[in-house]
């Protein structure tokens, strides 16, 4: 660690912005610019990464010499790793295996992002969660989701 | 008498059976799912929009609306009982409010709160009604150039409101336009940061955007230390306030009535704004300052019922400009884009029972709060003993779910993921998500707006100087930032929002 004060927080958010207006920026130079009466479709886009990226600039530079003012706390890596997966999850599996057995599966990952929920507890919460949703969403709303896909006809 | 007509008409379009039925529904859902602890009405909402797309416009609009006040309601409610608010616009009433509830007034507390939402939302109904109609025709006179600058104006309003750095919450707007122009561009369709994938040519979906920032992040937020919550729910006895306690709160009530009003309608998130500023004034005014902090009751009565009249009168901006005053108006612009409903001030003219019906359904949906929630409390508090750990797999499957039936593209769901985590990720690095979603809402109105007026002024930028209304709003956005940059205000914002953490 350097002895120079420096808040790591804002160091962060400064070079991501930067990065995110890379991004932008780099994926405008396929677009046309247009000029200012005529504006292209790449014209309003290019402006705004340009701001994005001097903001990520300023953020990042204002961080150097003062202290970090809060702690950064933990970071929830289990809930990542189980959360954000069961949506991607449903989307992946949500036609072929159909409504019921895609939602069964999705609320058993979410489940397991918690250290506190015991196997027997995440089941009977999943079969519990799928037939009321099945009930509310399919039969009572009438949405057209298949409620057993190609993956599982018999 | 038109105004009197026309909330007859609203009343008869929200009194149908089919609509008091949506609307009672909204609001035990919004309560339901905004009374589980770290969910605010932002994320409530977005979870419960899904639901909404399959029914008419007027009732499905309806439907939001019972929701939102049922969340605010529920989160006001988590804020007495576990100290725990679901936003900021309820974390003033925790302050007094648990400490009320400490002391074995937790059931006054409540219907304090209750109380004073309900004489505010009645009001606020009201000014909605005067004021909205003669609004639509001043923005009726509205072209390109003042469509941008309002925007423009209230986007810079967001970012003042912002917690935190100023310029991080810039950044924010800035992304989330970026993000909002993701798409077909309209004017020569040229698909706009879609890598390719034909899937997000209609642009990214509002609700993936929505539900990932504010649902996800939030539960993510929530795992990050699972330990167990004191609920006060022995001491919940009386709830019905005596004369004594009804005669503290009336003048806390009117007062916060006037400033919530007058607040909600700035565009830029005025409903947090006001539950901050009528707590400052009630400690100003009263006799015994030295109660605040330790459970006046001043300090739920002022703060709710502000909160609630500025949730009601940013429906203003809303219906008569089309333009967002918070991220809550925003998920209802995304609704009724959804329905086919173009938020503006056209809105009156071509579809009054729309307009007066939702007008109408505000009241109406307030007064089953106070009928509902109040003998419904024993059950909310019950709800709030349920363990985390069952709550977010049953809210993940509903935020799936959801997601998909708005367009049935399983590409939304791996939007949501991604939002998810970016949410999660801008709220350690201390970014707000609020001034992301409007930006996100507003980015593809903004160009367009900018780009017609570019058009109309033959390509000479000084058109957003030279009309009147547009320079004005140009400069109103200007003097906000320079006030927020400005050293004295900043060090009283940090006070204001400390306040409110502490």
């Amino acid at each position: 660690m350097s002895t120079k004060p420096k808040d790591g927080t804002d160091i962060a958010a400064g070079l991501l912005l930067m990065a995110a207006a890379g991004f932008f920026g780099w994926q405008t130079t396929g677009l046309e610019i247009g000029t200012s009466l005529r504006m292209g479709p790449g014209y309003f886009p290019m402006v705004l990464s340009g701001i994005l990226f001097l903001l990520g600039l300023i953020v990042f530079l204002r961080a150097f010499g003062r202290e970090d003012d809060e702690p950064f706390g933990k970071v929830a890596w289990r809930g990542i790793l189980f959360i954000l997966p069961a949506p991607i999850f449903f989307g992946l599996t949500v036609r072929g295996l159909g409504f019921v057995p895609a939602l069964f599966l999705t609320t058993l990952i979410a489940s397991q992002a918690s250290m506190r929920m015991r196997p027997l507890a995440a089941l009977i919460l999943a079969v519990t969660v799928t037939i009321l949703s099945t009930l509310i969403f399919s039969y009572g709303l009438g949405l057209p989701f298949r409620r057993f896909g190609p993956w599982v006809q018999f | 008498m038109e105004l009197l007509s026309n909330l007859a008409l609203g009343f008869s379009v929200a009194s149908s059976l089919a609509n008091l039925l949506f609307c009672l529904i909204g609001v035990l859902l919004g309560t339901l799912i905004g009374v589980l602890p770290g969910i605010g009405a932002t994320a409530t909402i977005a979870m419960l929009l899904p639901i909404t797309f399959q029914l008419e416009p007027v009732s499905s609009l309806i439907m939001l609306a019972g929701i939102y006040y049922g969340a605010q309601y529920g989160g006001s409610t988590t804020a007495i009982l576990i100290n725990m608010p679901g936003e900021s616009s309820s974390a003033v009433t925790a302050i007094d409010g648990y400490q009320m509830a400490r002391k074995g007034r937790a059931g006054t507390a409540l219907a304090t709160a209750a109380l004073g939402s309900f004489f505010a939302g009645t009001v606020a109904t009201f000014l909605v009604a005067i004021f909205a109609p003669p609004l639509t025709a001043v923005a009726l006179k509205f072209g390109a150039a003042e469509y941008f600058s309002l925007m423009v104006m209230g986007l810079v309003m967001s970012v003042a409101l912002a917690h935190g750095s100023v310029l991080k919450a810039l950044a924010m707007v800035v992304l989330g336009l970026l993000l909002g122009i993701v798409g077909t561009d309209i004017y020569t369709g040229a698909p706009r940061f879609t890598l390719g994938i034909t899937q997000y040519a209609d642009g990214l979906n509002f609700v993936a955007v929505a539900v990932g920032v504010f649902g996800i992040a939030e539960i993510l937020r929530n795992l990050e230390d699972e330990h167990d919550r004191e609920v006060m729910t022995k001491n919940i006895s009386r709830l019905f306030p005596n004369r004594e306690e009804f005669r503290q709160m009336i003048g806390p009530v009117l007062r916060g009535t006037g400033v919530g009003s007058v607040l909600g309608i700035l565009p830029g998130g005025g409903a947090i704004l006001a539950s901050f500023a009528s707590y400052t004034i009630e400690k100003k005014v009263s006799a015994r300052p030295q109660d605040f902090g330790k459970g006046a009751l001043a300090g739920v009565a002022g703060p709710e019922s502000a909160n609630n009249a500025g949730a009601q009168t940013s429906f203003i901006p809303l219906l008569t400009l089309g333009i967002p005053a918070n991220p809550v108006m925003a998920l209802m612009i995304g609704a009724m884009i959804i329905q086919g409903i173009v938020p503006g001030p056209n809105v009156v003219s071509e579809q009054p029972a729309l307009f007066w019906g939702i007008i109408a359904s505000m009241w109406i949906g307030n007064l089953m709060l106070v009928i509902l929630n109040l003998p419904l409390i024993g059950l909310w508090v019950r709800l709030l003993t349920v363990p985390y750990y069952v709550l977010f797999p049953i809210i993940m499957a509903m935020c799936s779910i959801g997601v998909y039936s708005v367009a049935s593209n399983t590409y939304d769901l791996y939007a949501v993921a991604f939002f998810g985590l970016l949410g999660y990720v801008m709220s350690k690095l201390r970014c707000e998500p609020a001034p992301l979603l409007l930006g996100f809402v507003l980015g593809p109105l903004l160009e367009e707006n900018l780009r017609r007026a570019m058009i109309l002024s033959r390509g000479d930028p000084m058109t957003f100087l030279t009309r009147p209304i547009s320079a004005t709003l140009l400069l109103m956005s200007l003097a906000v930032l320079v006030l927020v940059f400005l050293p004295q205000i900043r060090k009283r914002r940090d006070e204001v929002f400390t306040e409110s953490d502490a």
